[in-house]
């Protein structure tokens, strides 16, 4: 969400010179360690805060309000060369869980799969194990494969799927670059079911399997200046750079 | 007179010493902090759960083996590279290249020094990674290999800057005597050079253990991360997740005083141990055999 928050504080920087926002990144994880930590005014998280960290607020003083300011689409991504275009959750399951290792297995080229994934402090990564790898079900045990690479940044994994024909990895969708949007993989919930690429349109419509919300998480009902800045987020102006920026907007 | 002069001797002395106690203060605070901050982490975490082999730490697997063997087969990697190439380059600066050589080649070995780490991860994710998995054909170039050669590539400037001036210390005399008694020049140099300098070519390659075992950006970039337990021997040609990367990637995320966050101190605190016991190991080294060269020349 960083693209997203530092593009929203330009524009609002520009408008209304008197106000001062700093963004700094990091991950859902590290943005609400900080609102829980009481050093920073608002959190934003590509992941719902979890009970335990609603509670190591509530016991530092501090109590979250969320606001869900955009949605997003994760996209599946493979390396152009690659033929696969179309997998259902439970291969892309069963691919990161690693019970799948080859890509013949799933109709591609006798290849091995590397598969990439953000780190654990990111919402994306967490979003990503529970409904894809977990299929939304809290009481499966699935963990990625202990061979995912685990990178540091999107940059990480969009240059890694670029370079190896044996990769695959995920992101959301506003960060995949132009030239690798033609080998996203199209989503089915189930062998049945049609396989979806994801868009605007799907993510709205609820064809696309893997949407979630983003979030911002101030501390306690936000007053002033910071109540100033949520509203302009949910007017339409602001969700113009949502579209913008390949996220998808919450009209 | 006098007075003057020993009230300014007395002061001097204090201040010194005070700077040479206080580098010892400071790494026994650091030693203290890291204990106060990883020592919890022993009581909240079982001893097996520590030492088992899956380490995903927001599902409270905190196995930290994986960890350990990454940075180890790194480091022996990068070592098995810049041991050769750091005291090979400095013997050659030292007793092969003429002086003119010498004078051009050592400022250009330093500059080497000089880059920064997360600059040669760059080139390591976007240059050696994919020549790495083409040449090898593996499945990918993010591996424990592209980190060694890395960090060897880090490590040697170093080595070879302090190994050479080292090797030039040694009195000219011993190299003449050597050759006057019928010695080829390898000769020289392999038996009566290198043993001679035995003490600061040690001291080299422990800065340079230290340096590989500390380093986080580079390592980060192209090992890949994947906490696989790196104990075969084709392991180097696998993914790994280094001890510096995950403190480094995870210690942003972590609430204070969270098990996290102890474990990510013990981890630290390992390193520490790492460092100190290397450090200790090569000083037992140079003293012992300092004290048997003082015997001899007595």
């Amino acid at each position: 969400m960083v693209n997203l928050a530092l593009a929203w504080a330009e524009r609002y920087q520009a408008e209304h010179p008197e106000v001062s926002l700093s963004v700094t990144g990091g991950g859902s994880g590290t943005g609400i360690a900080a609102l829980v930590n009481g050093t920073v005014d608002i959190a934003n998280a590509s992941r719902a805060m979890k009970t335990e960290e609603v509670q190591q607020a509530v016991a530092n003083g501090i109590n979250p309000v969320e606001f869900t300011v955009a949605r997003d689409a994760i996209a599946v991504v493979v390396n152009p060369e690659n033929p696969v275009r179309k997998l259902t959750l439970q291969q892309i399951s069963d691919i990161y869980s690693g019970k799948i290792n080859n890509w013949s297995q799933v109709g591609g080229d006798d290849r091995p799969i590397v598969r990439l994934s953000r780190e654990t402090n990111s919402g994306t990564h967490v979003y990503f194990l529970e409904t894809v790898l977990r299929l939304g079900d809290k009481t499966n045990p699935t963990l990625f494969s202990t061979d995912t690479l685990l990178l540091p940044s999107s940059e990480g994994i969009i240059s890694e799927v670029e370079l190896n024909p044996n990769a695959i990895g995920y992101d959301g969708l506003g960060y995949i670059p132009p030239d690798l949007m033609g080998s996203v993989i199209a989503v089915a919930r189930d062998a049945s079911g049609p396989f979806v690429t994801p868009s605007i349109a799907s993510v709205n419509d609820g064809s696309y399997p893997v949407a979630r919300d983003l979030y911002m998480y101030t501390a306690g009902e936000p007053t002033g200046a910071i109540k100033d800045y949520i509203n302009w987020i949910l007017s339409a102006e602001a969700q113009t750079i949502v579209a913008d920026l390949g996220f998808v907007p919450i009209k | 007179m006098g007075k003057s002069k020993n009230w300014r001797e007395t002061l001097i002395t204090a201040v010194v010493r005070t700077c040479g106690y206080s580098a010892v203060v400071f790494v026994l605070l650091i030693f203290f902090f890291l204990l106060r901050e990883g020592v919890p982490a022993l009581a909240e975490v079982k001893l097996g759960d520590l030492l088992s082999a899956r380490w995903y730490p927001i599902e409270s697997h905190f196995g930290i083996l994986p960890l350990l063997t990454g940075s180890l087969i790194v480091t022996v990697g990068a070592m098995l590279i810049a041991i050769p190439f750091g005291i090979g380059t400095a013997v050659f600066l030292s007793e092969i290249a003429p002086r003119w050589m010498r004078e051009i080649l050592k400022p250009l070995v330093e500059l080497l020094g000089g880059l920064p780490s997360v600059v040669l991860g760059f080139l390591g994710i976007l240059v050696l990674s994919p020549f790495l998995r083409v040449f090898l054909n593996l499945p990918t170039g993010l591996t424990a290999l592209a980190g060694a050669l890395l960090l060897g590539g880090i490590a040697v400037p170093t080595t070879v800057s302090i190994a050479e001036d080292a090797l030039d210390a040694v009195p000219q005399s011993y190299r003449e005597g050597a050759l006057a008694l019928g010695a080829t020049r390898w000769q020289t140099i392999w038996r009566v050079t290198l043993p001679a300098a035995r003490s600061g070519v040690l001291t080299a390659l422990m800065l340079g253990i230290g340096r590989t075992i500390g380093e986080t950006m580079a390592v980060m970039m192209v090992t890949g991360n994947a906490p696989v337990l790196a104990i075969k021997l084709t392991s180097i040609f696998s993914p790994v997740r280094t001890m510096t990367a995950t403190i480094a990637a995870e210690m942003g995320e972590v609430a204070n005083g969270s098990t996290h966050y102890h474990v990510l101190f013990l981890i630290g605190l390992v390193l520490f141990l790492i460092s100190l016991a290397v450090n200790i190991a090569a000083s037992s080294v140079v003293f012992k055999s300092r004290k048997r060269a003082e015997r001899v020349l007595s």
